[in-house]
C-alpha cells in the first residue's frame, strides 16, 4: 500500500496521502463483495431467462473497470471541480432522464431504460449524485449568503427532478431523492418546526400513497399481514436465512436464487444470507455502516458548508439504499425495489454509485487547512 | 423554499454577494481556513450538531439490521425447519378380504406416493414437462402449479407402480420425493364391486363390506385376519357375464342377480349392473354405485305368485286341486285385472302358477284372506330391511293400510315393492324346506347348523318346488332350462312407476328366479334385467321369461359343475315322480 512515499508530490503521490484510505479499503471490498455475490446468484437467474449463465457476470465486470476509473478520477479532483463537474454531468443526466420518457424501453410495466447501442443506461441512477450534489451548492450559497434563494432553487432543482421519475414511474428513487434532499434541508439549518412540519407531510405522504396509489396499498398491506397477499418473494428471503444459519450452505449450495428473479437485484442479500450465511451479511452490514459513519465523521471537521453537504447528502443516499434493501431483505420493511450499492447486479447503479463515491472520497479528502484529527493521519 | 429567521450578520451580508459559476475568485472556497464566526460559522454549527444526529439514526438503522440478522439466523431457523420437514402420518395396514375360497378380493400394496417439495424445484415448467412425459395421466398445467406453489409438502400422485417410481427417480428432480403408502387394490377389478364397496384414498371404507367391516378390516389387530365373505368369485363371474349379457340383448338399462345356497342363506354372487372399478375411486360416476340386489326396491311382479300360492297352501284355503275361475278379467274399482297369458277358462291352483295368471292369484288370495298374506309376507321379511352385511340396504315400501285391494295387487307383486335379494331370500325358504334363512355375505360354519325361521310347512315347500319345475318344463319359464340339472323358478314381469305415478307400459323389469336342482334345491339363482326392449328373436317380447329366464338357464348349465351339482336323467322314474303334479285342466292346454 505504501508505493508513495510522503516526499512524492506527484497527482497521485498526493492523492494517496490525503485520501481516506480505510473508506477506500471498504468500499473495495464492497465491490469485491459484490462481484463474488454476482458470481454467487447471477448464473441461476441467467439460464432461467435463457442467457449464457455468466451473462450477468461478464456484463457486471465490463462496467467495473470504468467504474473504478471513473471514481478514481473524480476522487482526483479538488471540491470546485467536483462542484463543476457535477453542475455539467446533471445537466447532461436530466436531459437524458427526460429523453427516457420518451425514447425510453419499457421494462416491468416502468420506462426506466434508454437503450443506446450494446447499453442499456438509467439515468435516474446517475440522476441521484449528480441532483445531491448540486442540491448541496445551493443549499451552501444559502448558507454562505442568506440573501440567495438558495432554498428556492434547490426545491425547484428537486421539484425538475422528481416530476420524470414520478412520471416513468419510479417511486422508489422518487422517494430516495427526496428523503436525501430532506436531510440536507435539514443539516443545511432548517428551522425545526419546518422540519417537524416536513416530517408529518412526509406521513401525509405516506398515508395518501396507501389510498391513493392501489400498488402501494398492496405492498402496505402484504407488508404488516402477509396473509392478505402473495408474499412469495420475501418469505423466500426470510427462509434463506433462517437456513443459511450462521455460516450458510456454502457458496453455490442456495436455491432461493433460482426462485427469486430478482436474486442478482433486489434480493441479493438473501442470497448472500443462505450461501454465506448470518456472519458474513453482518460483516456487509458493517461495511456499509462503516463508510457512512465514518464518512460522516470526517465530514464533522469539515468548515465548507457545501463539501459538508454534499458529502452528507451521498453519504445519505448510499446509507439508505443500503438500509432499506437490506431491510425489505429481512422483511422490516415494505418491499421496495431498491439496489444494494456495489453489491446489486446493475452497471448504471454501479457506475453512478462510482461517480457518488468518488465525490464523497475526493470531499474528504485532506486538505490544505483542514483540520486532520481523523482524516489523514490515521493511516 | 425560505427561512428567514436565521441568524444574520448585517456587516457580513454585503460581502456574500452570490456570483454565479466560473466566477471562482468570489468563491467561498478559499475561505476555510479561515475560524468559523458570524452566519456561516453557526451555520456549520447547527449542521455538524444535526450531522451527528443523522449518524446516530444510521447507526441505529444498521444496528436494528444486524439484530434481525442474528435474530432470523439464530432463533426463527429452527421453527422454520420444523415447519419444512413434517410429513404425514403413515397410513394403517387394512385386512385383505377373500372369498370363500380363499381367493383375494381386497388386499393392500406398498406403493409409493409422489410428492413435492416446491421450494426445493428448481423450475417449475421444466420439472412438469418431465413429470408428464413419464406419468402421463397428469396434466402438466396442474403439476407446474403445484410446483410453484411455494409448499413444502403437496401430493403430485398418490400410489405409484415400480416402475413409475423408477421413472421418476430416473428424471433426477430435486424437491421430488416418495412417501411409502399402501393402497387397497381389487385383483378382480370391477367383479363383486358392489359387495366390496370401496375406499376412499386414506384407505377408508366408503361402501360395501369395505364400509361395513371398516372398523374390522382397519383394525391393526385383526389386519392378519382376512375377511372371509360367502361370496364365490367363479359363480360371481357367471352371474355378471350372462346378466351382462342379457342386458345388451335387450338394451336394457341396468340389472341384478343373485346366486344364493338355500341352506345357509350364504350370497355366492350379487351382481348390479352397471358397476364401477373400485381401483379408481375417482373415476367412479356416482350413479354406478347404487346397488340393484341390496338397495333398489322394486315391484317384483309375478314371482309374488310364489308366495302367493305358498299362502293359499299352507293356510289350507286351496289345495292343488283347487279351481278358479280365470274366464274373464276382474274389475275392481277402476282397475281392470288381466291375464298376460290368457287361458279364458277355469284354472287349477297349477295352471294358475304355470300361466302366471293375475286373476287366478288375486281369487286364491281373496280366499287365503289379507291378514294371512300380511302374516306371511311378514314372516318372510318383505316387511323390513335384510339383515346383509352392506351399508346399502333398501326399505321395502308396504301399503299403509294394507286394505283388500293390496291384497289383490300383492297376489301378484304389485302393490308391494322389496329389494331383488328380499326376493332371492324369500325363494329360498320356499324351496328349502320352508325355513327362512337371513341372507348373508359371510361364508357360514358348516359345522354349526344354521339357525332359520320357519315359515311355510315342509309339505308347502315340497308343492311349490313341483310347482317351480312345471313352470319351466310347461309354463312361462321354459327358456330358463339347464339339461340336467332340474331347474325350477318363476318368470316376473313388472311395469315399472312411471313419473306420473301411474304404471309406465313400456318399461318393464323381467325377471326370473329359480332354484336347482329341484328335488333337493340347494341354489337359487335371481337374474333380473331393468327396461328390457324387446330385439328382433323376442317376438316382440320383453319378459321376464323371454329376458331373464334363458340368462338364468346359462348361469345355471355354468355354475352348477362348478358347486359339484351333479345332473340327473329327468326322464328317469324317480325323477318324474317326485316332480309330478297333478293337472286337472290338461285337456285344455
Amino acid at each position: 500500500m505504501t508505493g508513495f512515499t510522503r516526499s512524492d508530490t506527484s497527482i497521485i503521490g498526493r492523492w494517496w496521502w490525503t485520501i481516506d484510505r480505510w473508506t477506500l479499503l471498504a468500499l473495495g471490498l464492497l465491490i469485491g463483495a459484490g462481484l463474488l455475490l454476482t458470481l454467487a446468484a447471477s448464473p441461476a437467474v441467467a439460464l432461467r431467462i435463457g442467457a449464457d449463465s455468466f451473462h450477468f457476470v461478464h456484463r457486471q465486470s465490463l462496467f467495473l473497470a470504468p467504474s473504478l476509473l471513473v471514481m478514481f478520477v473524480i476522487s482526483l479532483a479538488p471540491p470546485l471541480q467536483v462542484r463543476r463537474f457535477a453542475v455539467l454531468a446533471f445537466l447532461g443526466a436530466y436531459v437524458l432522464l427526460v429523453a427516457t420518457l420518451f425514447l425510453g424501453a419499457a421494462i416491468k410495466g416502468s420506462t426506466r431504460w434508454l437503450v443506446v447501442g450494446p447499453l442499456s443506461i438509467q439515468p435516474s441512477e446517475f440522476i441521484k449524485p449528480l441532483f445531491i450534489v448540486v442540491s448541496a451548492w445551493m443549499l451552501a450559497e444559502r448558507v454562505r449568503n442568506p440573501a440567495f434563494p438558495g432554498g428556492k432553487l434547490s426545491a425547484a432543482l428537486w421539484a425538475a427532478v422528481a416530476c420524470p421519475l414520478i412520471l416513468q414511474p419510479d417511486f422508489g428513487q422518487t422517494l430516495l431523492i427526496t428523503a436525501v434532499w430532506c436531510a440536507q434541508l435539514f443539516l443545511a439549518g432548517l428551522p425545526m418546526f419546518v422540519v417537524m412540519v416536513l416530517a408529518l407531510a412526509g406521513l401525509a405522504g405516506i398515508v395518501g400513497g396507501y389510498f391513493l396509489l392501489p400498488h402501494v396499498a398492496s405492498r402496505i398491506d402484504r407488508f404488516i399481514s402477509p396473509e392478505s397477499g402473495d408474499t412469495f418473494q420475501i418469505d423466500k428471503a426470510l427462509s434463506a436465512f433462517t437456513t443459511g444459519g450462521l455460516w450458510g450452505r456454502g457458496p453455490g449450495e442456495g436455491v432461493i436464487k433460482r426462485i427469486l428473479p430478482d436474486a442478482h437485484t433486489d434480493f441479493i442479500f438473501a442470497v448472500a444470507g443462505e450461501e454465506f450465511g448470518t456472519l458474513a451479511c453482518v460483516v456487509l452490514v458493517g461495511l456499509f455502516a462503516f463508510v457512512v459513519l465514518r464518512g460522516f465523521a470526517r465530514l464533522l471537521q469539515e468548515t465548507d458548508p457545501f463539501v459538508l453537504l454534499a458529502g452528507a447528502g451521498l453519504l445519505i443516499q448510499f446509507g439508505l439504499q443500503a438500509v432499506i434493501n437490506i431491510g425489505v431483505n429481512l422483511h422490516l420493511l415494505p418491499a421496495k425495489g431498491m439496489t444494494l450499492p456495489f453489491i446489486s447486479y446493475g452497471g448504471s447503479s454501479l457506475m453512478a454509485l462510482a461517480m457518488g463515491m468518488g465525490m464523497v472520497l475526493a470531499l474528504t479528502r485532506v486538505r490544505p487547512g483542514r483540520p486532520v484529527t481523523l482524516g489523514g493521519q490515521s493511516l | 423554499m425560505s427561512w428567514r429567521d436565521a441568524p444574520r450578520s448585517p456587516d457580513r451580508a454585503p460581502n456574500q454577494v452570490h456570483v454565479p459559476e466560473g466566477a471562482r475568485e468570489t468563491f467561498p472556497l478559499r475561505r476555510r481556513v479561515l475560524p468559523m464566526d458570524g452566519v456561516a460559522g453557526q451555520a456549520i454549527e447547527t449542521a455538524r450538531n444535526r450531522l451527528i444526529v443523522t449518524a446516530a439514526l444510521f447507526g441505529l438503522c444498521f444496528i436494528a439490521l444486524g439484530f434481525r440478522l442474528v435474530d432470523l439466523s439464530l432463533f426463527q431457523g429452527a421453527e422454520v425447519a420444523a415447519h419444512a420437514h413434517r410429513t404425514p402420518a403413515k397410513l394403517a395396514a387394512r385386512g385383505d378380504i377373500v372369498d370363500r375360497n380363499g381367493v383375494l378380493l381386497a388386499t393392500n400394496l406398498d406403493t409409493a406416493s409422489l410428492y413435492a417439495d416446491s421450494t426445493r424445484i428448481i423450475n417449475a415448467g421444466d420439472a412438469a414437462s418431465a413429470l408428464v412425459t413419464v406419468l402421463p395421466d397428469l396434466s402438466r398445467a396442474d403439476v407446474e402449479a403445484k410446483l410453484s406453489s411455494g409448499k413444502s409438502f403437496i401430493w403430485l400422485k398418490r400410489n405409484l407402480s415400480p416402475r413409475q417410481q423408477w421413472e421418476v427417480n430416473a428424471l433426477g428432480l430435486p424437491g421430488l420425493a416418495f412417501q411409502r403408502e399402501e393402497r387397497r387394490v381389487y385383483p378382480y377389478g370391477s367383479l363383486a364391486s358392489h359387495v366390496l364397496g370401496l375406499v376412499d384414498v386414506d384407505n377408508k371404507g366408503l361402501a360395501g363390506v369395505e364400509a361395513y367391516f371398516d372398523e374390522k378390516l382397519a383394525d391393526p389387530a385383526r389386519v392378519a385376519q382376512p375377511l372371509t365373505l360367502s361370496i364365490d368369485v367363479r359363480v360371481q363371474h357367471v352371474l355378471a357375464d350372462e346378466l351382462a349379457g342379457a342386458i345388451s340383448r335387450f338394451n336394457g338399462i341396468g340389472g341384478a342377480g343373485v346366486v344364493m345356497d338355500v341352506q345357509t342363506g350364504e350370497i355366492l354372487a350379487m351382481v348390479s349392473l352397471p358397476d364401477f372399478d373400485p381401483n379408481d375411486p375417482a373415476a367412479v360416476p356416482p350413479e354406478t354405485r347404487f346397488n340393484r340386489v341390496s338397495l333398489g326396491v322394486y315391484e317384483m311382479g309375478s314371482t309374488f305368485k310364489t308366495f302367493n300360492t305358498a299362502l293359499a297352501l299352507e293356510t289350507g284355503s286351496a289345495t292343488l286341486a283347487s279351481r278358479y275361475d280365470a274366464s274373464h278379467p276382474l274389475q275392481v274399482g277402476k282397475h281392470l285385472i288381466s291375464d298376460s297369458h290368457p287361458q279364458n277358462r277355469v284354472l287349477t291352483v297349477p295352471e294358475i302358477y304355470m300361466y302366471s295368471s293375475n286373476i287366478g292369484s288375486v281369487r286364491m288370495a281373496l280366499d287365503a284372506g289379507t291378514a294371512a298374506q300380511q302374516a306371511l309376507m311378514n314372516r318372510l321379511g318383505m316387511l323390513r330391511r335384510t339383515s346383509v352385511e352392506l351399508p346399502e340396504r333398501g326399505m321395502p315400501l308396504v301399503p299403509k293400510p294394507w286394505l283388500e285391494i293390496n291384497t289383490m295387487t300383492i297376489s301378484f307383486g304389485n302393490g308391494i315393492a322389496v329389494t331383488p335379494l328380499h326376493l332371492a331370500t324369500g325363494v329360498s325358504a320356499m324351496v328349502n324346506g320352508g325355513v327362512l334363512l337371513p341372507a348373508t355375505l359371510l361364508k357360514s360354519d358348516h359345522a354349526k347348523a344354521p339357525s332359520g325361521m320357519r315359515v311355510v310347512s315342509e309339505k308347502t315347500s315340497e308343492s311349490i318346488r313341483r310347482l317351480m319345475r312345471l313352470v319351466v318344463m310347461r309354463g312361462t319359464g321354459k327358456k330358463a332350462e339347464a339339461d340336467g340339472y332340474l331347474v325350477g323358478g318363476k318368470t316376473g314381469t313388472a311395469e315399472k312407476t312411471g313419473a306420473n305415478g301411474g304404471y309406465a307400459h313400456k318399461s318393464l323389469l323381467s325377471s326370473f328366479v329359480a332354484a336347482f336342482p329341484m328335488t333337493s334345491p340347494r341354489y337359487v339363482v335371481l337374474a333380473m334385467v331393468d327396461e328390457p326392449r324387446p330385439n328382433k328373436d323376442s317376438a316382440g317380447m320383453a319378459t321376464g321369461g323371454w329376458v331373464a329366464a334363458p340368462a338364468v338357464g346359462n348361469i345355471i348349465m355354468r355354475i352348477a359343475p362348478m358347486l359339484g351339482v351333479e345332473p340327473v336323467d329327468e326322464k328317469s322314474p324317480v325323477i318324474t315322480e317326485a316332480m309330478y303334479v297333478p293337472m286337472q285342466g290338461e285337456g285344455a292346454e
